[in-house]
């Protein structure tokens, strides 16, 4: 049997269990209960206040998380990609640590956290609870872009008269934006579409667009939920278009192990 | 200097915040107290009984099932990825460029989405949900981080040994076995590993595609036990646990990559 034939069993479980389950969603949610034709679930959600304030709610809570880890991201993954600041590598063990335990035990472990200081569970425990679940995916992909830059471009415009500060804005800062992106989206995505987690922090006072998806399908919604899906589908695939593709092969995939 | 000084300051207040949350539930993993950040004295017994089954028993099997369903996703995927990587380097052109799609479809998607699409196959084809849906759709999102791990290392390989072997008169089985697998191996155990934790990590597509049979992962149960409320006791021990034992991992993988570095 020639090689090229072997990917093809991988090929047709491709097609049927990653393409089909989307095509299928996509055509549910242009379906009415019978199955025929209609563009009624989006006519539903537009005129849904609830839906659409969920919705923005939970685009702005994935804005809010994502620039609390960039701010508070940054700075820990140029320190510890600085050699002459951090010269261990347990630090960057203990910020990769979490991301190998469940989400869910976080979530428990933050709500432990605010039940063990008395604080109200809210919308302060949730944006906590995301910062404290997605920063270490803000400072690994940053960390990794600024390990591998090469240092004499930092050498060479301290020679050159450079001052810190412009030496962090005209070389360092440029030089990490790939890593920048990738950490970006590495948290906008999962903040955008987590369910669960919200209603485990704010005992169910605050709802999310996921976790709107998630009771209308159990509620066999199937339709509506499938729009929502849809919906949710388009806005990662148009965030992920301002992050190339170079980017997330290098951070993303490599290097997790 | 003082500089140094602050950045390390800021570094460990950042760490110490991250870690709260794990470790009071560390500390209060050695107390019986039904609620926790409540003392009554030094006790091992949620330890004692997550192993004797003093808990209801649907926590142990929750924790069987993860592992089952683990281990056999894992062990499935880095045989069909495996198999899909080798062949996937000899496809060109438009047709490589659609299976790289589609393989990167999985990892870029949202658990949700995955899950929900997955759910709306399964009931449509009319497939009961259980063991076999859950299994399936583990595979899904984890062949593809198989297929990344093996495919570098065949690229680095040198194409010739494989040909030889066959100009040699060995079977394509006997190639693949004796040649291929032993040149892939690192690829392959590191695509496995990589699968069983994505595996035991999944809650959403779980979630999803797991049915209303009874079936629970440790996730899937954990969810539930946190919607009713309280937090059984003792999932305070098994957080511990599980946080000692990824601890001492990633501190071992670590070592021996410092140590495999040293020696390049």
């Amino acid at each position: 049997m020639r090689r090229s034939n072997w990917a093809i069993p991988y090929f047709i479980f491709l097609l049927l269990f990653v393409l089909l389950p989307l095509v299928m969603v996509a055509i549910y949610a242009f379906q009415d209960n019978s199955g025929a034709f209609t563009f009624d679930q989006f006519v539903k959600f537009a005129n849904e206040p609830e839906s659409i304030n969920t919705f923005t709610y939970s685009l702005e809570i994935a804005m809010i998380t994502t620039v609390l880890c960039l701010l508070l991201g940054y700075p820990a993954a140029w320190i510890l990609s600085n050699k002459e600041l951090n010269k261990s590598s347990v630090a960057i063990i203990l910020f990769i640590l979490p991301m190998w335990i469940n989400m869910l035990i976080r979530t428990l472990a933050t709500v432990a956290l605010f039940d063990f200081a008395r604080l109200p569970l809210g919308e302060g425990a949730l944006i906590f609870g995301m910062v404290y679940n997605f920063l270490p995916f803000m400072i690994y992909p940053i960390y990794n872009t600024m390990q591998k830059m090469d240092h004499s471009y930092v050498e060479a415009a301290q020679d050159l008269g450079a001052t810190p500060l412009q030496v962090f804005r005209k070389v360092t800062l440029p030089l990490s934006m790939p890593g920048v992106g990738s950490g970006v989206l590495m948290v906008f995505m999962p903040t955008i579409s987590t369910f669960a987690i919200s209603e485990l922090l704010t005992m169910n006072k605050v709802k999310l667009f996921g976790t709107t998806i998630q009771e209308n399908i159990n509620n066999g919604l199937w339709n509506y939920g499938s729009c929502l899906a849809l919906i949710m589908l388009v806005i990662i695939g148009v965030s992920q278009m301002f992050v190339s593709q170079d980017d997330l092969d290098s951070d993303e995939k490599g290097g997790l192990i | 200097m003082i500089k140094k000084m602050l950045a390390q300051a800021y570094i460990w207040l950042l760490l110490i915040i991250l870690y709260a949350p794990i470790i009071i539930i560390a500390i209060f993993s050695f107390t019986n107290s039904k609620v926790l950040g409540n003392w009554t004295g030094f006790s091992t017994d949620l330890y004692v009984n997550l192993f004797t089954g003093g808990v209801n028993n649907s926590l142990i099997r929750a924790i069987q099932s993860t592992l089952f369903i683990a281990v056999v996703a894992a062990t499935i995927s880095t045989f069909l990825g495996t198999v899909a990587a080798i062949g996937i380097t000899k496809w060109h052109g438009t047709k490589k460029k659609i299976i790289t799609f589609l393989n990167d479809i999985p990892m870029l998607n949202p658990d949700i989405i995955t899950g929900i699409s997955l759910f709306i196959l399964f009931v449509a084809v009319g497939l009961s949900q259980g063991y076999t849906t859950v299994i399936l759709s583990h595979i899904a999102f984890c062949t593809p981080y198989v297929v990344l791990s093996v495919m570098p290392r065949l690229t680095q390989m040198n194409p010739n040994i494989y040909e030889a072997a066959l100009d040699l008169g060995a079977t394509p089985w006997q190639a693949f076995r004796k040649v291929l697998i032993p040149e892939l191996k690192g690829g392959m155990v590191s695509g496995w590993i990589l699968s069983l934790t994505l595996s035991i990590d999944d809650f959403a597509v779980t979630l999803f595609t797991k049915g209303n049979e009874g079936l629970e992962t440790l996730s899937t149960y954990i969810y539930a036990d946190a919607r009713k409320g309280g937090l059984t006791p003792e999932l305070r021990a098994l957080m511990t646990i599980i946080f000692v034992t990824v601890l001492v991992l990633l501190i071992i993988i670590n070592i021996r990559a410092n140590k495999a570095a040293k020696k390049n």
